[in-house]
């Protein structure tokens, strides 16, 4: 039955990417261009451009992707729920033991250990976002004359705002959509 | 509506909301949670929330479901996590299915590309805004560790191309270490001096 190989497959995914979107794509390439023949590698090399370009968790995103191509919608519900099937089972306990467990003295001590490591990921994810914005690849070029005028401003503007006004970044986001309209059509 | 309900109801909005409008992954998402639920609703502290984005990094599946489940759980128990990873997946379901249906027409519009360019510098805004926020938190404290292990564990993930699990693993052990010796320290330094001294405190 296709909706159930579509649950188990992205179960799979599931359960093995840890550490973000970028971990699964390998694992979403194996299940559902060489194990399965339900996508194309030129029909993979879409989906990771779409999920790049919608909001969204990438996992999620193919999952839909993948499920609408093979079996339509009722196959996109069966391959996005099995793809967040383990995060709830495995999540939901570490949640119960966080809040049974956190004031031991040790754990204070792992998760107080933790925190530097959480903020230079998220540091380390940000500066690859910088690059790709200011020069179209993930770290720093070279030779940096390459480097895009409009969303330099952008981000400066964007990034004042955020620390001057504590203005929402929702807000920020949609005004910089809004700003790389325009911008992008002047020049 | 009655408390209840609106809380349940908030708890679904905020996620439905955080996934339609956040692109490209986990790391974007976690800062638009922390600004919702830590600085807008009240509903989780600033050092809890790094304690769940921890753990949704390192458990395996998306960061922004992960995430989603421990606020949800946080906020609102069992109910509340079922609640906020339906918030979560909605927003791509219905997205991704319209897309796919005109996939063509949308990846070759120019207006739709100018957009995303200028989001995406949008988003690294916003990402370096909560990572000077984060890291004032982190020194408060004033104390060498957290700084030289934010140092290293940056080098470690950006030059060195170390796993997210491996640094969170060295990291988890470095604390606990760190935790153990401080204590055993005020110990001696206790018995030594001949008279309780306050509690110091466990993480800083």
């Amino acid at each position: 039955m296709i909706y159930l190989e579509l649950f188990w497959s992205f179960f799979q995914i599931g359960l093995f990417s840890i550490g973000g979107g970028y971990a699964a794509m390998p694992l979403i390439e194996q299940q559902a261009v060489d194990i399965h023949p339900w996508l194309t590698m030129g029909q993979f090399a879409d989906i990771m451009a779409i999920a790049e370009m919608t909001p969204g968790p990438i996992a999620i995103n193919s999952a839909t992707f993948v499920g609408i191509r093979v079996a339509g919608f009722r196959g996109a519900l069966a391959a996005t729920f099995g793809c967040v099937a383990p995060s709830c089972v495995i999540v939901m306990t570490l949640a119960w033991l966080y809040y049974h467990f956190r004031t031991l003295t040790l754990v204070q001590g792992v998760l107080a250990g933790l925190r530097p490591a959480v903020v230079a990921m998220i540091a380390s994810a940000g500066l690859s976002i910088v690059f790709m914005a200011f020069f179209g690849q993930r770290s720093l070029p070279a030779d940096i004359s390459g480097i895009d005028p409009a969303a330099v401003f952008i981000f400066a503007a964007g990034f004042f705002c955020l620390r001057k006004w504590k203005l929402n970044p929702i807000a920020v986001m949609a005004g910089s959509g809004l700003a790389g309209l325009i911008l992008y059509s002047i020049v | 509506m009655n408390g209840k309900a609106r809380k349940y109801w908030t708890l679904f909005w905020s996620t439905f909301e955080l996934s339609a409008c956040t692109f490209g992954g986990g790391f974007v998402i976690i800062p638009l949670m922390r600004q919702k639920f830590v600085d807008e609703l009240h509903w989780i502290e600033e050092q809890e929330m790094l304690d769940l984005v921890a753990i949704a990094q390192s458990s395996p599946g998306a960061i922004a479901v992960n995430a989603s489940i421990l606020a949800g759980y946080r906020v609102a128990g069992f109910a509340g996590a079922l609640l906020t990873v339906l918030g979560t997946v909605t927003p791509p379901l219905i997205i991704i299915s319209l897309v796919s249906l005109c996939y063509q027409a949308v990846r070759d519009n120019a207006a739709v590309n100018r957009i995303m360019a200028g989001m995406l510098a949008g988003v690294g805004a916003v990402i370096c805004d909560v990572v000077v926020t984060m890291t004032g938190g982190l020194l408060k404290g004033r104390r060498a560790l957290p700084a030289v292990m934010l140092i290293a564990a940056f080098a470690a993930v950006r030059f060195f191309g170390i796993g997210v699990v491996a640094v969170i693993l060295v990291c988890g052990a470095a604390g606990a270490a760190d935790t153990v010796i401080r204590a055993s320290h005020a110990k001696r330094e206790e018995t030594e001096s001949g008279q309780s001294r306050p509690d110091k405190g466990g993480g800083s």
